[in-house]
């Protein structure tokens, strides 16, 4: 089997290195410049003083310490980092949770199981964007779908977006209507490997649907459940288009929908509401959310992991 | 015996019907509001204010003559579809001649190689955008389609290494061998008998990569400001912000907007849904 590949390596060695070196080429640039570049600069421009788009010094940790602990800026740093947490808790529950109630029930091959799989994934496809919009049209105050759909069970208008108390929920409803048809996917792709064997053998053995779900397939799909719990995670570290379209374009009442990842947006190429432009503190608060995303996902693989077992 | 199996037979006929129930109602919340925006594109402001729930009076195409000649709709359409078609298919293009290489040859370091481009898929991109703007503005291409395109490129060329060393690895060594001992050039082998065997991995990269090309907001927002270089979802902020009370024409460009991913979703929602999760559930 090798012979061929042994012949053409002794009779053209120097073409053959040449013709695997182009084709790598192209691909191997790319990553150097527009990834291995940029990502190395991230970590060493947060070092640095700036003037404009030029590093004019090295300052050591004075960015850090500014997102950190110099006021307003800290403020805003963990105003941020609260409502992301918050929107990875509610995530996991309620985008997660409804996304595990529909795996299951689309498990169940019932008729008709397929158009919903379709229908679930739809708004995936569509952008951040139009979904972000949309949503605010619905949520308008006076004349928003979602009020008046309420004004006909008699419950007066509330102004979603423009209240603290309501504008973070709103816009990670957004989020979940959004996204929900992927962890679902998921999910169900997880459940749909537990073998038919393993199931009908706990049937004959009397486990009821309970049973069944607790003691089989939620040990077994562990891997689909790591998965979804570390993109949740990853991708409440990167939120940024919904509150951006539906509240950060206006701004939010007492910044309650900035999140980090449109903070860092703002910090490094500036706003209308903090007036700060500064490379210096975008890459301080790049380098903490890199270091945050690897760091907690680099745990949490590990601990989710040794509960995940091999078949 | 026979009442117990009918309870039994019952008892999940209860339990099918609730979960029937259950996917109809979350059928309605995710399809309800798409139908309300494309009926709301057919309605006049007064019609969307005094009557949410009816359909539309007359299916007139106000809003969308108002959308195509006022505003840069189509331009932005046409600066979206020019930028994925370009970034697709050089993500497709080099990121198979290098799967192609560590696949089907051995070389000294083809495992760091590999190594190098998987732990591209570990680094947000977005994280890096400063010194990602700062390189694009000294290469001259920030406010370009070059520089757009770049970013989209090295974006999507990890995962697609990843997918199509895994696939290249499968196909059988004989048809290599055979066409080799018939003398044909390894070019020749690569271009007419393993890429046209590669096409399945080919679609779910292709369409893995356009969608959240398609759909990003965040890169042309850094990297153009030129109106007339932006992308659809760019261009919907600014086409928001000039008809902010015109919630006609705003249903209208949002549909309009959703419309082109929506057919294309409909028409290749199997080949969608494992593009876009096979990253996930691999």
């Amino acid at each position: 089997m090798n012979s061929g590949r042994r012949h053409t390596k002794k009779a053209f060695p120097w073409r053959r290195s040449l013709w695997i070196a182009s084709l790598l080429t192209p691909a191997l640039v790319v990553m150097v410049l527009f990834v291995l570049w940029p990502l190395l600069s991230a970590f060493r421009l947060a070092f640095y003083e700036f003037n404009g788009l030029q590093p004019t010094g090295f300052i050591g940790f004075e960015n850090f310490r500014k997102v950190l602990f110099e006021q307003p800026y800290s403020d805003w740093t963990y105003n941020a980092l609260k409502h992301n947490i918050i929107a990875f808790a509610a995530l996991m529950v309620f985008e997660n949770g409804t996304a595990f109630l529909l795996a299951y029930a689309l498990l169940k091959a019932l008729p008709g199981h397929r158009i919903h799989q379709v229908i679930v994934f739809l708004p995936v496809v569509l952008s951040a964007v139009i979904v972000g919009f949309l949503w605010k049209l619905f949520l308008h105050p006076l004349f928003g779908l979602v009020n008046q759909t309420l004004a006909l069970v008699g419950i007066g208008a509330i102004p979603w977006l423009g209240n603290e108390h309501t504008a973070l929920g709103s816009v990670l409803f957004a989020n979940i209507w959004h996204w929900l048809g992927f962890p679902t996917l998921v999910l169900l792709a997880g459940m749909q490997r537990v073998s038919k064997e393993v199931i009908e053998a706990a049937r004959l053995d009397g486990a009821g649907d309970y049973a069944l779900m607790t003691k089989i397939i939620w040990p077994l799909i562990a891997p689909s459940v790591t998965i979804v719990t570390i993109l949740t995670f990853i991708g409440s570290f990167n939120w940024f288009e919904i509150p951006y379209v539906m509240a950060g374009l206006t701004g939010s009442p007492g910044g309650a929908t900035d999140v980090l990842g449109l903070y860092f947006y703002r910090t490094a190429f500036g706003s209308t509401t903090t007036g700060i432009q500064d490379f210096g503190q975008g890459s301080a608060l790049a380098v903490m959310m890199f270091i945050i995303v690897a760091g907690v996902t680099a745990i949490a693989l590990r601990y989710l992991r040794r509960r995940e077992i091999e078949l | 015996m026979s009442a117990v199996v009918g309870t039994k037979q019952t008892g999940e006929l209860l339990k099918n019907g609730a979960i029937q129930l259950m996917l109809a109602i979350n059928a309605v919340i995710m399809i309800y509001p798409l139908f309300v925006m494309v009926m709301s594109s057919f309605k006049t402001n007064a019609e969307i204010f005094s009557s949410p729930f009816a359909l539309p009076a007359h299916f007139s195409l106000a809003n969308a003559e108002r959308v195509w000649s006022e505003t840069n709709f189509v331009r932005y359409l046409a600066n979206s579809v020019g930028i994925t078609m370009a970034a697709v298919a050089m993500i497709l293009l080099f990121s198979t001649m290098a799967a192609y290489a560590i696949a089907r040859y051995q070389f000294r370091l083809s495992a760091l190689v590999l190594m190098f481009f998987l732990s591209g898929m570990t680094v947000p991109l977005k994280l890096a955008i400063i010194p990602l703007f700062i390189q694009l503005d000294s290469l001259g291409l920030v406010d370009s389609y070059a520089g757009l395109v770049l970013v989209y490129v090295a974006m999507g060329i990890p995962s697609a290494v990843f997918i199509m060393t895994g696939f290249l690895r499968t196909l059988p060594r004989e048809l290599e061998e055979s066409a080799r001992m018939d003398g044909a050039s390894e070019f020749r082998i690569m271009r007419s008998i393993m890429l046209p065997l590669a096409r399945p991995a080919l679609v779910i990269v292709a369409i893995q990569n356009a969608v959240p090309i398609w759909n990003d907001f965040f890169f042309p927002l850094v990297l153009i400001t030129s109106d007339n270089l932006k992308t659809l979802p760019q261009g919907l902020t600014v086409f928001v912000g000039e008809f902010t009370t015109d919630w006609g024409v705003l249903f209208t460009g949002l549909t309009l907007a959703a419309l082109p991913i929506t057919l294309l979703y409909i028409v290749l929602s199997k080949q969608f849904i494992s593009g876009i999760t096979q990253g996930a559930v691999k």
